[in-house]
């Protein structure tokens, strides 16, 4: 029953992941943030680092260090005197660097390679609440923001003169990537967060005619690939996040002679 | 008869820079202005302040009770990556009857394009597409920020066309920023020249022969615009 029992807790984590990732990374894919998570995965590295060192919340920690990160970028992009992609390789770097610096003194044993890789199969039942409560909130507010993101996506200028918030709304989004970060590093870990973000919807693109149909499928996506993924990762003994990857990226190759055959047939 | 809009004195700060200095204009029922001006001389900023998301750091705007404003943005370039119909995109955040949508798409020849993604669409469609949407609601005002800039000539023409036709159409007002001087002498009713503050306005035909828009568009532009209408009157006549 103890293998079951891990078993369960890491697919029901995993799935929740696949169903945050699926609907926020279509965001990611149309807005263009996928550097932007990139950089914020790599910078939670450092809120690990403090949240050991403190003895904090580990999502809680990398919630705010993440957070703080996204407002020293919109600071620094404000002043405009480097490119965003600039900007975003200094700080995210640094920020990993200096995070991996800090947990080598901490002088604590501490897996580097499960928090860079994800290690699904350690999830305990505290960060099945955090995945809960987190994707709850996180789908339920892109749910409730859903067509006002999406003129805003579509055009930012139309969107504003239509009442809608959108610097509210942009830092919105960021805070909720934020959340995505720190609540699915331990099932995909920091190198992938991004992949899990975008590799799903990309895939779904293809297939689908609208922005809620692209979100549907690329949970669907995303689940499957999870559970493709922690499938063989169980089997073979790899780490769960580079397999589940993997897993997506075949889907993602399958997806364009499927999207194919969906045209012809109509 | 009501005014829309009436604008006092505004002024806008940037630094020590005035992008809009002194700046007064009125709105009023059934009117057709354009703001015609260089670029960076403050039209968009202006906008801003008239459609209220900007709130200028001297002088006040009056907007009628309820004003209703339809908006077309600048340079609209579709998203690639999203999936989304015309249809869709219509009806996004909008409350809109099956009846209002027919007569707005048969208004602005978009039937045939309701169920097409809008990612493969042309400058021409996307602008129709985008003025059907700002109709929707019945507008008091439509505002338009350089509606034909990505449009060749002739889509220029068309477009211009087709906004006199709904303006003749609608008892509404319009308010459009352009560079397309000559398409705009012939469509609109009124021009106000803006660069930072109000250089000159008035009739088309009035405005050309101002020494102020002379020196704002030179010499060579004024005389090429009194052609044009010199032109365009007597097509009337063939």
């Amino acid at each position: 029953m103890l293998i079951e029992s891990f078993i369960i807790k890491g697919l029901l984590a995993g799935i929740i992941v696949a169903l945050v990732a699926g609907v926020m990374g279509c965001f990611v894919v149309w807005r263009r943030m996928a550097y932007f998570g990139d950089s914020l995965a790599h910078s939670a590295l450092l809120g690990v680092a403090f949240g050991i060192a403190l003895g904090i919340n580990l999502n809680l920690s990398i919630i705010i260090l993440c957070s703080f990160f996204a407002l020293l970028l919109v600071w620094l992009q404000r002043k405009g005197i480097f490119a965003t992609d600039t900007l975003l390789g200094i700080l995210a770097h640094a920020a990993l660097s200096v995070g991996v610096v800090t947990i080598s003194l901490l002088e604590q044993r501490i897996d580097l390679h499960s928090y860079l890789f994800g290690d699904i199969l350690t999830v305990g039942d505290d960060q099945i609440w955090w995945l809960v409560i987190g994707g709850s909130f996180i789908l339920l507010t892109l749910a409730l923001n859903w067509s006002s993101l999406v003129l805003m996506t579509i055009d930012e200028d139309l969107a504003q003169a239509e009442q809608v918030a959108v610097s509210r709304l942009q830092i919105l989004l960021m805070f909720l990537m934020t959340i995505v970060v720190a609540i699915s590093i331990k099932i995909v870990g920091i190198l992938l967060i991004a992949s899990m973000l975008i590799i799903a919807p990309a895939a779904s693109r293809q297939l689908s005619k609208s922005p809620e149909m692209m979100a549907i499928i690329a949970c669907l996506i995303g689940t499957i690939s999870v559970i493709i993924g922690m499938y063989f990762s169980f089997e073979l003994d790899t780490p769960s996040g580079p397999t589940i990857v993997a897993a997506l990226a075949i889907i993602f190759v399958i997806s364009f002679p499927l999207a194919r055959i969906h045209k012809k047939t109509k | 008869m009501t005014d829309l809009i009436t604008a006092s004195n505004i002024t806008v700060n940037r630094g020590e820079t005035k992008i809009l200095d002194n700046v007064s204009l009125t709105i009023g029922e059934s009117e057709f202005i354009t703001i015609l001006g260089p670029n960076g001389g403050g039209k968009s900023m202006l906008l801003k302040c008239l459609m209220g998301f900007y709130i200028p750091d001297n002088g006040n705007i009056k907007r009628k009770r309820h004003l209703r404003i339809g908006y077309v943005p600048q340079q609209f370039t579709s998203e690639q990556t999203m999936p989304i119909s015309v249809g869709q995109f219509l009806r996004l955040r909008k409350k809109v009857s099956a009846e209002e949508l027919e007569t707005i798409t048969a208004e602005t020849n978009i039937e045939a394009l309701v169920n097409k993604p809008l990612n493969i669409l042309s400058g021409g469609e996307l602008q129709r597409i985008l003025v059907a949407r700002a109709l929707i609601g019945a507008p008091d005002l439509l505002i338009l920020d350089e509606p034909a800039q990505n449009l060749d000539i002739s889509g220029q023409l068309a477009f211009y066309k087709l906004l006199s036709e709904i303006y003749e159409k609608r008892s509404f007002s319009i308010l459009m920023v352009s560079h397309d001087l000559h398409m705009v002498m012939a469509t609109t009713k009124k021009v106000i020249c803006l660069f930072h503050h109000v250089c000159c306005s008035g009739e088309p035909q009035v405005v050309t022969k101002d020494p102020e828009f002379i020196t704002l568009f030179g010499n060579d532009m004024a005389e090429m615009m009194a052609v044009y209408q010199h032109g365009h009157n007597h097509s009337h006549a063939h």
